[in-house]
């Protein structure tokens, strides 16, 4: 036991690539399971929400151009990343979860074995969910998956690190940018995750991690006219708030991925539909003929 | 320069003819001409040739300020250093000329005297081109007789792009006209005209208007000068000669900023219209930073150490 | 090739320092590097003809013991391993041919021939690609429309004129679906497919999952031949394509064929010149011409035959031809003495037939293998060098009339891989697109490969897609044959 003070990391949001303290001021005080003191993370705001939602704006349309190999490229990066930072992950998800060494080992193995997963998919869905069509007369038709835009995500209030993994992935490996708001209890995690980040050739905006209540923020996203959907998950079990947020979300017909009655185990392989909840599908006619 | 141009009366003479010939100009993918720009953009060019490319580069130069604070003090040391770019050498080669708006001119004049390195002016209310067609000329009469050896005009975008070809074709005209002697170059501001068939289409309608050099840009507008862009006025000029026997020469202008850039734009002059293009008589560079980074670049390759920006001057 | 005056291009060669070619090489079998019990033979740079190194042969023996080893590791290892642990292999092996990716182009330069533009620009990389989109399905193959169960061993043969690229091609499919591999490389160009071996000792992957036998003609039979191999993939002339179809018949081995080509790249009088005259240099000078999906056949509409073919020649006369590890050469060496005849060949017999034969003027080194781009015009389709696949740096002109006169003589072979067109309007494009009867079309471009495309012939050309979804049905119980 050295006499050896240690150098505490401030917690601080992610958005357009760089790490600001809320606009408000506020922090709030982040514990482990057993109460005892953690950090102060940054306690996001509705302005915080806001620019935010600016920064994820200004990166959708550089993203979505960037060809489907690059964006599986960028993600693999990010994993491999991960990789490279094992063991901060295993600590930071023991510390939030209060896992055993064993049990938060395997939640850093699938996490970013999901992001592998999710990476591989950049340019395989169109040719999964896409198609020609044959339609009825002297014309080319083919259908396309796009992505939406900007994605409002409410990440899981349990899993701090596969389930943030499992939102954020899929919204953004087919080109849309997402803003999220992290676990309320368990943030440290997804700063980490935004360190990793912002070291993998991911570029500024695509990814924005909001720390904070998600009870708070929420309301602020659903409402907002610039976002394209939102991901409920993160208030799964509070039906009142989802069906606010839902009317709220329907001023300019979000996209809206409702929340299931309990958080999942995020174990299970995902389906196609966390990635297609959050694209649009293009169907494009040209006549043929000499 | 020919002054026995083709007869293009018959193409010129309407509106109609002249939208259906510029019209029926073959169109360009651009997907591929940006490839092949890509592709001369990797040629690898060393040792002796580079060598080559950088003198080259420099005597291509149209050392330009364009700036509403520009000052006879200004300019009068740009000048200066476009005679002489490297105070430690003096065997660096002069730049091909000076540009400047038309009431720096004279100043300028004064301080390059007879050293062979030209004096250019915007004129034709640079570089928005939005003014009546008198006021451009007296813009462009002002320049010449205060003894402008050439003219960097802008062509009428909006009208371009409303299809009034014929006005932009008659604008060009009248502005060579009112150059007398001076060499005129028709700024096209290729980041309006966006599509690269527009921009064949400006060079084809320029050229027949007597255009004695075609320009991609002002500068002051983004996208400036690009390689493709500069690639697709050079097919066009090389087809110009083809079919009239006569050359015309091609300035992009804005954007250029390093070395690397400056050869890569040789190595299409080379490959596209062909070496009779690699002279400062057909070829020009409108840039102002790219001059040090030119410098810099001959300095390394004559001494073997890479240099600083200490060692040349701002201007 | 022209005289430049003024701005000539200093030699800009890439150092051949960074490839270790040792003097001779083994066969990789389960894992290792082993002796093989053939005759050993000779690789060489056709560029300089020096010997390169001394390659083995597997005889029937090696051929058995490669096959041996793939079986137990497809029963034990790779065949039930979870698709998401396969994947990260195959990232694995991609991203050590990117970091790699220099000293890979080099040694492909030397040992097949072409430019080191090419080997760095398209073959590395490309190569790295399929990998990295190949290992992305191994653990999604519930989604591929053929189910998720492989085949077992697969045998594979592949050619020399993109060696490494024709690998990557066969193997990160076969691999991702779960099969495991013997592949045979061409016996002119084995040296990446050695260094590929290399490659999975150092990703670690498990022993005889990747075989790597090399020889010539008689290895591959009896490779194709082998009792124990499940599905047999191979990429070459039509007319060894053939012999394998009849030696499997009968037997249950599943066999996709990946052959030759005369694909017709139709000009069009609306078409945007400068850019279809690119498209036409790319189709058939790219790589030497030695390319199955090659715009071997020009068809250009009457109206314009004479301007596009004066725009040919003026940038044929730019294309550098020389030592393939200049960065600035454009057109390499033939692969090989045997090639370099037939092209030689075929080109006096086009004489012959009375076709106009032009060619810029080209300086050929002295030694090594060399044939200057050629282009002949007056061409019709009964001349034979209109029919037969050249593979090699020359252009047969014929014209056409009318769209449909460009749709029947461009139909009008036995081969079907891949087609041009070239016209700015839309539905044009679209019609021809229908009509022409090739495994792969390409409009207003040419030469386009991305591992998300399926590539594959109709008719003599071959059967079978090689990338994309489609490229999966090869190595999958539920894919056609």
């Amino acid at each position: 036991m050295s006499g050896r003070i240690d150098v505490r990391k401030t917690y601080k949001l992610f958005i357009g690539g760089a790490f600001p303290r809320s606009e408000s001021g506020h922090s709030y005080v982040v514990t482990d399971p057993k109460g005892k003191f953690v950090a102060n993370a940054a306690l996001a705001s509705r302005k915080d929400a806001r620019d935010a939602v600016v920064a994820a704006r200004k990166a959708f349309p550089g993203w979505s151009a960037r060809t489907a190999y690059n964006r599986a490229q960028v993600l693999y990066r990010v994993a491999e990343i991960m990789e490279d930072r094992r063991p901060q992950f295993v600590a930071a998800v023991r510390q939030s979860e209060g896992l055993t060494e064993a049990r938060a080992d395997k939640v850093v193995d699938e996490s970013i074995d999901r992001l592998v997963w999710y990476a591989g998919w950049a340019d395989k869905l169109t040719q999964v969910v896409g198609n020609a069509n044959p339609v009825a007369g002297p014309f080319f038709n083919l259908s396309t998956p796009e992505p939406t835009g900007v994605v409002a995500v409410l990440a899981p209030q349990r899993s701090s690190l596969l389930g943030l993994v499992s939102v954020v992935a899929p919204v953004v490996v087919t080109g849309n940018t997402v803003v999220v708001v992290s676990s309320y209890e368990r943030p440290l995690p997804a700063v980490t995750f935004a360190e990793v980040l912002a070291t993998s050739d991911v570029p500024g905006g695509v990814v924005n991690i909001l720390t904070g209540s998600a009870t708070t923020i929420a309301p602020w996203l659903a409402a907002h006219m610039d976002v394209n959907a939102i991901d409920l998950v993160g208030i799964a079990g509070n039906d009142e708030l989802a069906a606010e947020l839902e009317v709220a979300a329907a001023d300019n017909l979000k996209r809206v991925r409702r929340p299931p009655a309990t958080e999942p185990s995020w174990t299970a392989s995902p389906g196609l539909d966390t990635m297609t909840d959050f694209l649009e599908i293009k169907t494009v006619w040209h006549p043929i003929g000499v | 320069m020919s002054t026995t141009a083709t007869d293009f009366s018959d193409i010129t003479r309407s509106e109609a003819s002249l939208r259906r010939f510029l019209h029926g100009l073959p169109g360009v993918d651009q997907v591929g001409a940006e490839a092949r720009a890509a592709s001369l953009g990797t040629r690898s060019i060393k040792t002796t040739s580079k060598q080559f490319a950088l003198d080259l580069a420099i005597r291509m130069v149209d050392l330009t300020t364009l700036e509403g604070q520009d000052t006879p003090g200004k300019v009068r040391a740009l000048a200066a250093k476009a005679m002489r770019p490297d105070p430690a050498d003096p065997t660096c080669p002069s730049v091909a000329a000076v540009c400047v708006y038309p009431d720096m001119v004279a100043t300028v004049k004064e301080v390059l005297g007879d050293s062979g390195v030209k004096v250019a002016a915007v004129a034709t209310a640079f570089p928005s081109g939005r003014a009546a067609l008198d006021v451009k000329l007296a813009d462009t009469r002002d320049a010449v007789e205060a003894g402008a050896d050439e003219i960097d005009m802008v062509i009428d975008r909006g009208a371009f792009l409303a299809g009034r070809y014929r006005q932009v074709y008659d604008e060009i005209v009248a502005v060579r006209e009112a150059c007398g002697d001076a060499h005129l170059k028709v700024i096209f501001e290729t980041g309006e005209l966006q599509t690269y068939d527009n921009v064949r289409r400006a060079s084809w309608l320029a050229m027949m208007a007597g255009a004695h050099f075609i320009k991609t840009s002002t500068g002051k507008v983004q996208p400036a000068a690009t390689l493709p862009v500069t690639l697709v006025m050079l097919e066009a000029v090389r087809d110009f000669r083809e079919q009239t026997g006569q050359m015309v020469g091609v300035k992009p202008a804005g954007g250029i900023r390093t070395s690397k850039d400056a050869i890569k734009y040789l190595v299409t002059v080379n490959e596209i219209t062909g070496p009779d293009w690699l002279t400062p008589e057909w070829f020009r560079f409108g840039a102002s930073s790219l001059l040090n980074e030119l410098l810099m670049q001959r300095t390394k390759m004559k001494t073997g150490r890479y240099s600083g920006p200490d060692y040349f001057t701002l201007d | 090739m022209t005289e430049h005056t003024g701005f000539e291009y200093a030699p800009a060669p890439e150092s051949r320092s960074i490839v270790d070619i040792k003097p001779s090489y083994g066969l990789f079998i389960n894992g290792d590097f082993v002796d093989g019990h053939g005759k050993s033979f000779k690789t060489i740079s056709p560029a300089t003809e020096e010997v390169l190194a001394e390659v083995a042969e597997a005889d029937a023996d090696d051929i058995d013991a490669a096959v041996r080893a793939a079986r137990r590791a497809y029963d034990r290892v790779w065949g039930r391993m979870p698709g998401k642990e396969r994947a990260k292999y195959l990232y694995r092996i991609a991203r050590i041919i990117q970091e790699r990716g220099r000293e890979i182009a080099v040694l492909e330069s030397i040992d097949n021939g072409k430019p080191i533009k090419e080997t760095r620009d398209v073959d590395v990389p490309i190569s790295a690609a399929h990998f990295f989109y190949y290992a992305g399905w191994a653990d999604k193959l519930e989604y591929s429309g053929y189910g998720t169960e492989p085949l077992g061993v697969a045998g594979q043969v592949i050619p020399w004129n993109f060696p490494l690229l024709m690998l990557a091609w066969k193997i990160a499919p076969a691999l991702a679906c779960g099969n495991t591999v013997v592949l045979k490389p061409a016996e002119t160009t084995p040296l990446t497919a050695l260094l590929f071996a290399e490659i999975c000792q150092q990703a670690d992957l498990p022993p005889g999952v990747v075989n790597i036998v090399t020889g010539a003609g008689a290895t591959g039979q009896a490779l194709v031949g082998h009792p124990d191999v499940d599905k047999v993939a191979f990429t070459g002339s039509t007319e060894v394509g053939k012999a394998i179809a009849r030696a499997v018949a009968g037997t249950d081995k599943k066999v996709t064929l990946e052959l030759g080509g005369k694909a017709a790249n139709v000009v069009f009088d609306d078409a945007p010149l400068d850019q279809a005259v690119e498209g036409i240099v790319n189709g058939i000078f790219f790589n030497q011409g030695h390319v199955c999906c090659a715009g071997s056949r020009l068809l250009v509409q009457e109206s314009i035959a004479d301007e596009l073919l004066a725009r040919l020649k003026r940038r044929m006369s730019t294309l550098r031809l020389g030592d393939p590890l200049d960065k600035n050469t454009d057109i390499g060496a033939i692969n090989s003495a045997e090639q370099l005849a037939k092209i030689k060949e075929l080109s006096a017999i086009g004489e012959a037939e009375g076709a106009g034969r032009w060619s810029p003027p080209c300086e050929l080194p002295a030694h090594g293998f060399w044939f200057p781009p050629t282009v002949f015009t007056g061409v019709s389709q009964a001349h034979r060098i209109a029919r037969e696949e050249i593979f090699g740096p020359v252009l047969s002109v014929l014209t056409f009339r009318t769209p449909s006169e460009a749709i029947e003589k461009a139909n009008n072979t036995p081969f079907g891989l891949s087609a041009g067109v070239w016209t700015e309007k839309g539905s044009r494009i679209l019609k021809m697109a229908n009509a022409l009867r090739a495994g792969v079309v390409w409009a207003n471009t040419f030469n386009k490969f991305d591992p998300t495309s399926p590539f594959g012939g109709y008719q003599e050309s071959g059967y079978g897609r090689e990338g994309g979804r489609q490229g999966l049905a090869a190595y999958l119980k539920g894919g056609q044959r």
